[in-house]
């Protein structure tokens, strides 16, 4: 009976849509007020339906509800409870609705924070954002029913994969789809932007916060992603240039150059066209990232075209969401062109440069991405594009944005002066410079990328630290200075800490595999690691070898810890569970291979010594952290009554 | 200088970086492609001998043996055509299993033998990775043609 009340409910959703989405959009069209005003209630309650079939769903995964095949394909009766709720998105047809589910709860947000907005302005955003999420609740209905029932009922379900029973993938989908969705919302203000001819320093100002929100879920969702990856594969690594990585990333380097170029349409009234142009870019990336990840292609080309009907309709919606807005771009944009006009040497100049070599990055991710996708589906052979391709060149390309990155911040808008710059930042230039040459040398010798590395981070976070000072002096105290600069500030700061992170870790870490019988021991970093041999451990829904090892420095006794090899019980599925032992400067991370021998006394066991990976997920979060502060400066929250002229505020972007 | 010379200095530098770009882009795309070759590929010459290229099909049963260190490891991968010996050095992937398919990237080595620097074995019990399947589809449209 759940079940079906889910259903119905996301057919009640899909009505709600339509009427979101046609009225209001007609209503604005037409100056009626009163078809304008059904834009708000509607999205509420399609929001409150779509909230019931997916707590419908919830329930029949909480209950093991195998009747339903979706909860028999994803969960299991053994299944700790937290987890049977997570696996209400773990599937392909859960994610789905996670996803309308959030674009649901962003409709409402907009209907709720929008009552400094002129009526056709929310009427349009509001409207746009129902028929994105028509396109998506048709294609649950017709090609991914979360309730689809399974007659006769399966006797226990085949689990859920043992990979995303982890706390990380809890959080992580939801906080990714947040990101994703959310540029949708950038998405409905640059098409209502369009439609309406009005595009100007008020939209940039209205689209910024949601933005920088969905921005900061995005960060928030990669690095989760990151996190899990490097506790739960094994292998110790945070990210490998997989094409589901790539898909999440693409939105955010968009989202990213997004943010910088609406800081200068909003400041300065320039950039407009590719501000909105961005914009249509942010979220057509993420419906290629949830077409990519969710139709099959990645997986198997040929299983695609065995069973188009899901990739097909993502694929033609994605055609029509992506063609149609560039098509009314085409059409409308010129109209607007005009802008401030600035100097080569500017904020505008440099955010303009940030702009490029951001986008320059995201064309080589695409390629690399798309590229043998493409060779796979035209049948001219199987090639794969690795790891080495992306470091090849995503590290040179952002090289100099970051340089760019600690000159930017300090730079006035319109006209600055080089000598002048050269002046405020001739000593955080030779700090940088030195400490990038001189800080390798105390490790193990010189090293081009550890001295790229520490020259970056340094130079950011000095001209951070000068930001703060030079703007102290204008306006006294630290609680004085706006949230917009305090959280461009601490995404920047955030930024350098990540990349002292990644450098100290990328350069410096070591790893061994060895073979272990009990009582062997062996060395890294300092450490000694000595193998205590491993039991039978059960668990819920496992078995599990759980090894023991004693980590020592200098004869004493430092910790214990005990990594698992894991085998599923309902799919037979092995699974290494490393175990890891955190600090502020390094982790120590032990994982077992697998038994080398009948009793199961030798193993091949895996040692890593990470320095400093830590910082890569602190810096990460002071980003997020930044990014929320930013949103909520107050003067997002002042009534835009009329067009306020561009460059009224001319500092804190 | 003028600022209309300003501005076409900025825009020539502009466009130079990008073709700088692009030009580092496609040249590493170039020479960081990986191919993907099947057993019977290899055994008729078609893989390059200097540089890395990926295999794939099912580990042989009974093929995996492991050298006196413990960490050396060698088996046997094949379409069901050809086969092919494979030797690795560290940690299998989880999912790495006699009968499985699994897809190695590698060199090959002067005696023959694929000198793996990397095995991957998808996570998913029932899923063959893409190119693993794909070598034994081929090995199977080339037997179907020799029968007829």
């Amino acid at each position: 009976m759940i079940p079906e009340l889910g259903h119905f409910a996301l057919i009640v959703a899909l009505l709600l849509a339509l009427t979101q989405a046609v009225l209001p959009l007609v209503g604005a069209q037409r100056g009626n007020l009163t078809l304008m005003a059904v834009a708000r209630p509607a999205a509420q309650g399609q929001f409150v339906f779509v909230a019931l079939a997916f707590a419908c769903l919830a329930y029949s995964f909480l209950t093991n509800d195998f009747s339903v095949d979706n909860v028999a394909r994803n969960s299991f009766s053994q299944l700790p409870e937290v987890y049977r709720i997570t696996a209400t998105w773990g599937s392909h047809e859960g994610s789905m609705l996670l996803w309308v589910l959030m674009l649901a709860f962003w409709t409402t947000a907009v209907s709720v924070f929008s009552r400094h907005l002129p009526d056709d302005m929310v009427a349009r955003v509001i409207g746009v954002m129902g028929l994105i999420s028509i396109g998506f609740i048709a294609f649950l209905l017709t090609t991914s029913n979360p309730f689809e029932r399974l007659l006769p009922a399966a006797p226990d379900g085949r689990d859920m994969n043992p990979l995303l029973q982890d706390w990380g993938m809890i959080i992580h989908p939801p906080m990714l789809y947040m990101g994703y969705v959310g540029f949708a919302v950038a998405f409905a203000f640059a098409i209502a932007a369009l439609i309406s001819g009005r595009l100007d320093a008020a939209w940039a100002r209205w689209s910024r916060p949601w933005t920088t929100v969905a921005w900061a879920f995005l960060t928030l969702g990669i690095v989760l992603g990151a996190w899990w990856a490097y506790r739960e594969l094994g292998w110790g690594g945070w990210w490998f240039w997989d094409p589901t990585e790539n898909a999440s990333f693409m939105p955010w380097i968009a989202g990213t150059a997004l943010i910088h170029s609406l800081a200068v349409t909003e400041k300065r009234g320039a950039f407009k066209a590719w501000t909105v142009l961005l914009a249509l870019t942010a979220f057509s990336l993420s419906l290629l990232g949830t077409f990519l990840v969710r139709s099959g292609v990645l997986s198997s080309v040929h299983a695609f075209a065995t069973d188009p009907a899901r990739g097909a309709f993502i694929l033609g919606f994605l055609a029509v969401a992506i063609g149609g807005s560039l098509v009314l771009f085409a059409w409308r944009a010129p109209r607007m062109l005009t802008g401030g006009a600035f100097n080569w040497f500017s904020r505008e100049a440099m955010l303009l440069a940030n702009n490029v070599i951001l986008l320059a990055a995201l064309g080589s991710v695409l390629l690399g991405t798309l590229y043998p996708l493409l060779m796979d589906a035209l049948g001219m052979g199987k090639i794969s594009v690795g790891p080495p391709y992306f470091n090849a060149v995503f590290v040179p390309l952002m090289a100099p944005a970051l340089f760019l990155m600690g000159i930017g911040p300090l730079t006035r808008w319109k006209d600055a002066s080089l000598p002048d710059m050269v002046g405020r930042l001739k000593w955080a230039l030779a700090i940088a410079v030195a400490t990038g040459f001189l800080l390798p040398l105390t490790m193990k010798g010189f090293n081009p990328w550890a001295t790229l590395g520490f020259f970056l981070s340094v130079w950011i976070v000095l001209s951070v630290l000068i930001g703060f000072r030079e703007r102290l002096k204008n306006s006294g105290r630290l609680g004085n200075l706006p949230r917009a600069f305090w959280g461009m500030q601490l995404a920047h700061l955030g930024l350098a800490w990540g990349i002292a992170g990644i450098t100290l870790v990328a350069n410096y870490q070591q790893e061994r595999d060895v073979r272990m019988n009990v009582g062997d021991h062996t060395e890294l970093a300092g450490y000694t690691f000595t193998f205590k041999g491993t039991s039978e451990h059960p668990g819920p829904n496992y078995r599990a070898a759980r090894g023991t090892v004693d980590v020592s420095k200098g004869g004493k006794l430092l910790f214990t810890l005990h990594p698992e090899k894991r085998i599923y019980n309902a799919s037979g599925m092995p699974m290494t569970e490393a175990a890891i032992h955190p600090d502020f400067f390094r982790d120590v991370y032990v994982a077992l291979g697998e038994p080398l021998d009948e009793q199961a006394t030798t193993w091949a066991v895996r040692v890593f010594h990470k320095p400093f990976i830590n910082w890569l997920w602190l810096g990460a979060l002071l980003m997020v952290i930044g990014g929320f502060l930013a949103a909520s400066d107050r003067r997002y929250r002042i009534a835009v009554k009329s067009v306020v002229p561009a460059g009224a505020a001319a500092q804190g972007a | 200088m003028k600022s209309r010379h300003k501005k076409l200095l900025v825009i020539v530098l502009g466009v130079t970086g990008l073709g700088i770009a692009a030009a580092l882009i496609l040249n590493a795309f170039q020479s960081n492609l990986v191919f993907f070759f099947s057993p019977t590929q290899v055994e008729r010459g078609e893989a390059p001998t200097d540089r890395a290229f990926r295999i794939g099909g099912l580990v042989e049963s009974g093929s995996v043996k492991r050298e006196a260190d413990g960490l050396t490891v060698r088996f046997v991968v094949t379409d069901t055509a050809k086969s092919m010996n494979v030797v690795y050095k560290g940690i299998l992937p989880d999912l790495f299993k006699e009968g499985k398919g699994v897809v190695a990237e590698g060199k090959i080595g002067t005696d023959g033998t694929f000198n793996a620097s990397q095995v991957l074995a998808k996570h998913d019990e029932n899923y063959m990775p893409p190119e693993a399947a794909h070598a034994l589809e081929q090995a199977q449209k080339a037997q179907e043609t020799l029968v007829k």
